[in-house]
């Protein structure tokens, strides 16, 4: 088969990878920004929470969690009479996001702890309320901050949602796989699948810098 | 029965005691796919440092695509490209050997990063100082450079040891019996997943947590100001 057989199936893969990419990035900056102010909070619930699925998420392999939220936790749900059946993609989404929100989390809280105490203090003289200082003093100025980690995990992201394949969602590498078992050209498929990866990568970091100058306005001193 | 052990599925606290020796075969399987891909990386990502750092462009360049290659492609595929194209050119490795090869390559180009910045982060005065003393340039890097960037590259490195660990289970793709292969095939057979699968993650849990606190040790226990390599 000609190489050029290959694209087709590949960039149909390649779609299926991008979306997952953006709904786990979106859902993951969701829950890093969550449990990230919830590690500061000051209720003891919240921040026990947080600190608890920061830890539990960063502790263990992603690949594990994904197959404990496909395969294990329809057996926890029978075993308590919820039906807790999850499709490939709710199962491929929700342990992308909440792996990458983990991680995301501990940038979150160290941006927001790297804004200067005086723009705390400066916001308890002007009677600024916690929630005021939250989201017009210390998020502003931390976001900024957060853009090239953040890119960071954007591409690590996007290169986790290849192990989807392996609950059978039909991503760039499961059609790869795929791709090989008919025709047994492995030199090709993977080299045409490695160099797809690196272009959306190429891509999303681009995409990252964007975003980076975009928020670069809300640092402090910069007009 | 696994590994000539069997389970005994009367009730969930049974069937975990029961397994927990076959997972632990797997983790020490784990264990050494890190350790092995841990070296592999620190070693390939050196060369990546030094490619990086030469003078010449037709050198650092290729080296620098190379590791923006290999940090941003899945590892997974790299695996399977490992796994499947090198017997094609005549290399034929076992499983757990192309695993360990595909850890070690895709972390090179992590640490080949963690060497440079803890290169550059010794300050230029130290390389003045060893030019005014004469020294040669071999023995400004092994005898100066060397000695006060380790201390700083260890809680980094430390970092990559965690993630490579992490990154371990998939090597079960190509059949490498590690902790969570052994726990998916104990739940084939059982149709109980939640046990093995929740066993593995605690287990996990405690490996990253005993590494973690080991890296912390070193990091305490190295001198700041850097190491005597005499």
């Amino acid at each position: 088969m000609d190489w050029t057989q290959y694209l087709t199936p590949l960039t149909l893969g390649a779609w299926v990878t991008i979306e997952l990419t953006i709904y786990s990035t979106v859902f993951g900056a969701l829950l890093a920004f969550a449990a990230g102010i919830g590690k500061l909070a000051h209720n003891p619930l919240i921040r026990a929470i947080s600190i608890g699925y920061i830890e539990i998420f960063r502790g263990t392999s992603l690949l594990v969690q994904l197959f404990w939220l496909y395969f294990a936790l329809p057996v926890a749900g029978q075993a308590i009479g919820i039906d807790l059946r999850l499709p490939p993609v709710a199962a491929g989404v929700l342990a992308l996001s909440l792996n990458i929100g983990a991680y995301g989390a501990e940038v979150v809280r160290g941006a927001i702890q790297s804004v200067s105490k005086d723009q705390y203090e400066a916001a308890r003289a002007l009677n600024f309320t916690p929630r005021k200082t939250l989201w017009r003093v210390a998020l502003p100025q931390a976001i900024p901050e957060m853009m090239p980690p953040f890119g960071n995990l954007a591409i690590q992201n996007l290169k986790d949602t290849a192990l989807v394949s392996l609950i059978s969602l039909s991503d760039l590498a499961f059609r790869a796989e795929q791709l090989r078992n008919f025709t047994q050209d492995s030199t090709t498929i993977y080299t045409l699948a490695l160099l797809m990866y690196f272009g959306l990568a190429l891509i999303l970091t681009a995409m990252m810098k964007l975003l980076e100058r975009f928020v670069g306005r809300w640092r402090a001193g910069a007009r | 029965m696994l590994f000539g052990i069997a389970w005994d599925t009367s009730s969930g606290w049974a069937f975990a005691v029961s397994i927990l020796p076959i997972l632990l075969i797997g983790m020490w399987v784990t264990i050494q796919a890190t350790v092995l891909g841990f070296f592999i990386a620190l070693a390939v990502g050196l060369v990546w440092a030094a490619l990086k750092a030469a003078p010449l462009k037709i050198i650092s360049w290729p080296a620098a695509v190379v590791t923006e290659f290999l940090r941003d492609t899945p590892l997974l595929i790299q695996l399977f490209f490992l796994y499947y194209v090198l017997p094609e050119f005549g290399i034929t490795l076992p499983a757990f050997m192309t695993g360990a090869l595909a850890l070690g390559l895709q972390y090179s180009a992590y640490t080949s990063e963690v060497y440079r910045a803890g290169i550059e982060a010794v300050a230029k005065g130290q390389h003045e100082a060893a030019r005014a003393l004469n020294l040669s340039g071999g023995r400004t890097f092994t005898h100066i450079i060397l000695p006060q960037a380790i201390p700083r590259i260890v809680p980094a490195m430390g970092n990559y040891l965690v993630s490579i660990m992490k990154d371990v289970p998939l090597l079960s793709v190509v059949t490498v019996l590690e902790m969570l292969n052994v726990a998916r095939i104990i739940g084939d057979r059982t149709f109980n997943y939640l046990v093995p699968l929740s066993m593995v993650g605690a287990l996990y849990l405690i490996m990253t947590l005993v590494a973690s606190a080991g890296v912390r040790l070193l990091d305490n226990w190295l001198p700041k100001q850097g190491i005597p390599l005499k």
